[in-house]
């Protein structure tokens, strides 16, 4: 194992506090202090508190979605049906609230469950039929697409989202911290919990560094990849109910911004895009990495153009330098 | 047609103080072999003798650390396959090399196919495919068949078509008939005749007697990485031939087998008449309480199948597993490690499939008994942590801490997680598959006692090793594979060395102990 | 006589992409108020020639077992290129037309260059490639515009000799130029054996990464001739996000109804063509039953579900379940 005693020999020669930081989440958070420097120097309020936690509301969508989005890449798949299911998730959602005041209640959960519904089909595809997950994801996200262009009859879809949705998106339940900040930290905290001190977390990382290993291990490696899917698709799908709520109403294409993004978040922060390997808090970096370039970006006035050739060149150049460590055979 | 005589004739090739080393383990040690023209030579020993390294050699596959190549009586080195193809080398090996989706035409003329403005010229291509196969006597078989629509004995003989459309001076058979029908091999053995009588040299790897009866005109056996004699065939008889193959070094120190102990009835594990595809034949077996049972035989004869098979790995299983005595369908390795089953499999290659090698050792070994440490999910990090201090005490695995990636530990110490691993689930019925392969002698030792340790303690215990010694060391009864079917049993006295060669090349046993008084 | 026997076995699965393709063709005619016109035909096969080559793009890469989701993007790209380029008189038409796809056939090296020699999960990569496509695009043309030179965009989406579709010829053209040679070529079957069996492929010493390098260069010039075409129907370049990501989608969709197999080693770009062909169909039965346009959208990802559970199923029927895993 060529790479392990490599690394090991080069971190030898530093402290051991520093050893134990991935270098690819300390580049991260690095890289997020300098976009910040560089902001600063755009116009000062970039540093305000206002300004900051401003961002993190807006990062805390994508925290969402990026979190579904690192399970299923640490088992080594990826989940290409993330738009469709943040659209489901927001309009469904919506649509429930429109059936009185049971649906009010339901809308969120309703929302939810649509997402997991995706993720279900997508997990048993996997699991089950051995598709290959980047196939499979793009099915049921065309899907998903062809379900809602029907259900809204082609026009956007005309249901506002209710109070509570409101609520979580943009309310202040502590004075001065976004609703959505929190859930999102509970969300986080809740997949830290998971990685480190659960058997599913185990058997995830397990699946995605070696997936034969765990099979003879005795793990029941199909069923773990299930619920994969479908909590990715119930987080998706949540993602797209906080979106909804932050805009009040959801929106066609409400998702599509949020596939790439997804991935360079979990990718940037350090998880291997073959699987097995990752850590949450390298994710959390990757989302505000995003989030303040995005920003940034818009700041600047940089054109939407601008913006994607940037995306696929910063992706391409990270995986470049940390997606291939693990290559050679 | 006459053959030369070896004295006046000179060799085409000769290899002459070849060593090869893996690691620490000789595989050959100043071997040398001699090649004629227009002969058959085979060469044979028992696993790990060093006749498929010869070959590779040989063949260019790999390079010797010592020792000369003389081609012609001039010296020449490969530093690839081409190298030797190019030679006039080639080599059909076990593994099919041919790529499934491709025709048969294609697959012969790969590597370099005869073209047409600057395209591939497939009318040209079929033409010498058609004669590579009318030459391996296989006309039946039409160059535009797709591999992946040939049984395995036809892809075989595709195989040495393909070897042959390079019109090479010496051909090598690496146990290249194991799939063929009889047919199939009569077919060929007069093809290989024909060529020797063409002047082309013949090497050919085989364990089966009565081929080598039929094809060779001399034989060369090779033990322990040398070649211990070169004889004409037919001038030794079969229990000789044994009686050279046997004889290795014996290093190892064995705990005492307890003598002859009636076993609790029903048996932990018994099967009747299990088979599957045609890789198992009507496998019949008992493994008792504290037994320690081992399955011999030659390599690829359905051992690690036969595990995989209890382990519920395989689909399609014929025939009837009890544990316990009760008939149980095992169909996924989690029903098998299930409390009532209480299976254990130590798996083949311990890198990707025993463990996660950059997850931690801590990880890895609590992997398998996640259910025992966790309480609905979540794990009890103490009751982990303690469960494992046990077994790192119990087997004295040495290692810097346990939370550095496994990949860091030795082979012996890697291997000792695995078992580790599994003994933490308290199994009844413990499978190993050749569970000492590439470890240092010290931990055999360790381990050989811990196995016993184990039965004494009543767990059964069946054992596939490629090691003759270890069997006959560790294993009170063992089971001798042959094609996928068990065609003998030895116990007590009659458990040596000699006995297991002679059943794994299925030398009959009455004629041997005629010889023998 | 064996022989007829044997290329069927081969294209078998390019045979029933046609027979598919065929019925419901058919179908749409006999139930088109103008019927089997020369005018209907050529409206048909205007429409499905882009994703017939986007589709011919996938295919090269999907034989090595690789994956291109980037081919929308540069189909786009280089419609906002044409956009620019292709006008003018006869010489500058040229060099437009030789520039655009030369941008095509450099998006598809960049993707080679990043997946072969980089060592990069073709999935990632080429989705990240695809949003710098799209930004370029972007670049070229934010807001839907330019001309191309009519005459030309004329000739090839018209009537041969009043009957034959042009835009179909050119197709035919292309096949014959590009896939043919590649197919025959050494490079050809290595790019076919990587994805039949990569091991098997490399001991037998085949120039896998040349073949698998050639592939996507191929798939972007592929993706660029279609590019052009879309600039020949609709006269403008537009940076449609929603169009690039759907025809890479529907290409995939293609690939799988046309027989490829998208592990890799098998299939042909007629059959993705025909696949191609298939799909488009489906819009336009839906319309002439009178089904809602809405519907269109699903049924198209309801196909490309099945379509790809249906070619995973060989995986179901494994003996010894390790072979699930690699």
């Amino acid at each position: 194992m060529s790479d392990i005693t490599g690394e090991r020999g080069m971190e030898r020669r530093l402290p051991k506090f520093i050893r134990r930081i991935d270098p690819a989440v300390a580049t991260a958070f690095g890289c997020i202090l300098l976009l910040l420097a560089v902001g600063s120097i755009y116009s000062t309020s970039f540093l305000s508190v206002e300004y900051l936690l401003q961002q993190l509301k807006v990062a805390s969508f994508l925290g969402v979605i990026a979190t579904g989005m690192m399970i299923v890449i640490l088992l080594g798949q990826i989940d290409l049906s993330v738009p469709w299911s943040v659209a489901v998730g927001g309009m469904m959602a919506c649509a429930a609230a429109a059936f009185g005041h049971v649906g009010e209640v339901l809308a969120i959960p309703f929302g939810i469950l649509c997402g997991m519904a995706i993720g279900l089909t997508n997990g048993v595809g996997v699991a089950y039929l051995r598709i290959p997950s980047m196939i499979i994801t793009l099915a049921t996200n065309a899907v998903a697409q062809g379900l809602m262009v029907v259900y809204t009859g082609g026009f956007s879809p005309q249901d506002s989202a209710t109070t509570a949705m409101r609520y979580i998106a943009t309310g202040f339940l502590v004075p001065g911290v976004p609703n959505a900040v929190f859930i999102w930290a509970l969300i986080g905290a809740a997949a830290v919990f998971a990685f480190t001190r659960t058997t599913f977390g185990r058997s995830v990382y397990a699946i995605g560094n070696r997936e034969r290993a765990a099979y003879l291990s005795g793990v029941d490696t199909r069923r773990v990849v299930l619920i994969a899917f479908v909590v990715s698709g119930g987080l998706s799908a949540f993602g797209g109910v906080l979106l909804a709520g932050y805009a009040s109403k959801a929106a066609q294409s409400m998702g599509d911004t949020y596939l790439l993004p997804s991935i360079a978040a979990v990718v940037l922060g350090g998880t291997s895009i073959l699987g097995g390997r990752g850590s949450y808090l390298g994710t959390v970096a990757g989302v505000i990495l995003i989030t303040l370039l995005q920003s940034i970006l818009s700041v600047m006035q940089m054109p939407e153009a601008g913006r994607q050739i940037i995306y696929g060149v910063v992706i391409v150049a990270m995986l470049l330098v940390y997606g291939r460590q693990r290559r050679t055979e | 047609m006459t053959s030369q005589e070896t004295a006046t004739a000179t060799p085409l090739f000769s290899m002459s103080g070849i060593s090869k080393y893996y690691g620490g383990v000789r595989a050959l040690e100043k071997a040398e072999l001699t090649v004629m023209p227009g002969r058959i030579h085979a060469i044979l020993g028992e696993n790990g003798a060093g006749k498929s390294t010869l070959i590779k050699i040989m063949a260019g596959v790999v390079a010797s650390d010592e020792g000369r190549l003389l081609l012609e009586g001039r010296e020449v080195s490969f530093a690839s396959p081409a190298d030797a193809a190019s030679s006039g080398i080639a080599c059909v090996f076990q593994e099919l090399s041919l790529i499934p989706d491709l025709s048969v035409a294609d697959n012969i003329c790969i590597s370099n196919p005869p073209r047409r403005f600057g395209m591939i010229d497939r009318q040209a291509q079929r033409v010498i495919a058609g004669e590579a196969l009318a030459r391996a006597g296989a006309d039946d078989i039409h160059p535009r068949t797709l591999v992946k629509d040939l049984p395995l004995s036809r892809r075989q003989i595709v195989e040495i078509a393909k070897a042959l459309a390079r019109k090479p001076r010496i051909l090598i058979l690496d146990e290249a008939t194991s799939a063929l029908t009889a047919g199939d091999v009569a077919k060929i053995f007069a093809v290989l005749k024909r060529f020797r009588s063409e002047g082309m040299a013949l090497l050919y790897i085989s364990h089966r007697m009565h081929e080598i009866a039929e094809l060779a005109d001399e034989c060369t056996v090779f033990r322990n990485g040398r070649n211990v004699a070169t004889y004409k065939a037919g001038t030794r008889s079969e229990t000789e031939v044994v009686e050279m193959m046997i004889g290795r070094e014996y290093k190892n120190v064995f705990p005492p087998k307890p003598v002859y102990v009636s076993r609790p009835e029903p048996p932990v594990l018994e099967c009747r008449d299990l088979g599957w595809d045609d890789r198992l034949r009507n496998i019949s077996l008992t493994v008792g309480e504290g037994e320690v049972v081992g399955l011999g035989g030659l390599d690829g004869q359905g051992q690690r199948d036969l595990l995989l098979a209890l382990f519920g790995v395989l689909r399609g299983i014929t025939g009837e597993i009890l544990i316990d005595g009760k008939p149980q369908s095992i169909a996924s390795p989690t029903k098998a490690c299930d409390e009532s089953i209480g299976m254990a499999l130590i798996p083949e290659d311990r890198k990707t499939e025993g463990l996660m090698l950059p997850m931690t050792v801590r990880e890895n070994l609590s992997f398998a008994a996640l259910d025992r440490v966790a309480r609905r999910g979540i794990i009890d990090r103490d009751k982990e942590e303690q469960l494992i201090d046990e077994m790192v005490r119990l087997l004295t695995i040495k290692t810097a801490g346990l939370d550095i990636p496994v990949g860091a530990l030795s082979g012996g110490n890697q291997q000792k997680v695995v078992i580790a691993k599994w003994l933490m689930r308290s199994p009844r019925l413990i499978l190993l598959n050749d569970p000492t392969r590439g470890i240092d002698v010290g931990t055999k030792q360790e381990l050989y006692a811990l196995l016993r340790r184990l039965a004494d303690q009543g767990a059964a215990i069946l054992f596939y090793s490629t090691d003759y010694d270890e069997l006959i060391g560790c294993c009170d009864r063992v089971l001798v594979l042959y094609d996928g079917s068990v065609i003998n049993e030895l116990s007590g006295d009659r458990l040596t060395e000699r006995a297991l060669v002679a059943s794994a090349l299925n030398v009959d046993q009455a004629r041997m102990k005629e010889v023998r008084t | 006589m064996k022989e007829w026997r044997f290329w069927l076995a081969e294209q078998r699965q390019t045979l029933m992409a046609i027979g598919i393709f065929a019925v419901m063709f058919a179908i749409y005619v006999a139930n088109h108020p103008a019927g089997f016109t020369a005018n209907v035909v050529q409206t048909a096969a205007n429409k499905s020639v882009l994703l017939a080559f986007v589709a011919m793009a996938q295919t090269l890469v999907v034989i090595t077992a690789g994956i291109d989701l980037s081919v929308g993007m540069i189909f786009i790209l280089t419609n906002c290129l044409a956009s620019w380029l292709v006008v003018g008189g006869a010489g500058a038409t040229t060099l437009g037309v030789i520039a655009v796809l030369g941008s095509g056939l450099a998006c598809g090296i960049l993707n080679g260059l990043i997946v072969i020699y980089g060592r990069l999960q073709p999935i990632v990569a080429t989705i990240a490639t695809g949003a710098a496509y799209f930004g370029i695009a972007l670049l070229l043309r934010p807001y839907p515009g330019g001309s191309v030179n009519e005459d030309l965009a004329d000739a090839l989406t018209g009537k041969l000799f009043g009957v034959v579709p042009a835009s179909l010829v050119a197709l035919a053209a292309v096949v014959l130029v590009v896939w043919v040679p590649f197919s025959r070529s050494v490079l050809g079957r290595a790019a076919y054996a990587s994805g039949s069996s990569e091991p098997a492929a490399y001991m037998s010493g085949m120039p896998i990464r040349r073949a698998k390098f050639l592939a996507y260069a191929l798939a972007g010039l592929l993706a660029s001739i279609g590019g052009l075409f879309l600039t020949f129907f609709t006269y403008t370049g537009e940076a449609a996000y929603a169009s690039g990501n759907a025809y890479t989608l529907f290409s995939i969709a293609a690939v799988v109804l046309g027989g490829v197999s998208l592990f890799g080693g098998k299939g042909s770009v007629i059959g993705a063509i025909f696949g191609a062909f298939a799909f488009r169909t489906i819009g336009d039965l839906l319309f002439v039953f009178d089904f809602d346009p809405l519907w269109q959208p699903l049924f198209q990802g309801v196909v490309l579900l099945i379509a790809v559970s249906l070619g995973a199923f060989g995986l179901f029927r494994v003996r010894n379940r390790l072979e699930w895993f690699g």
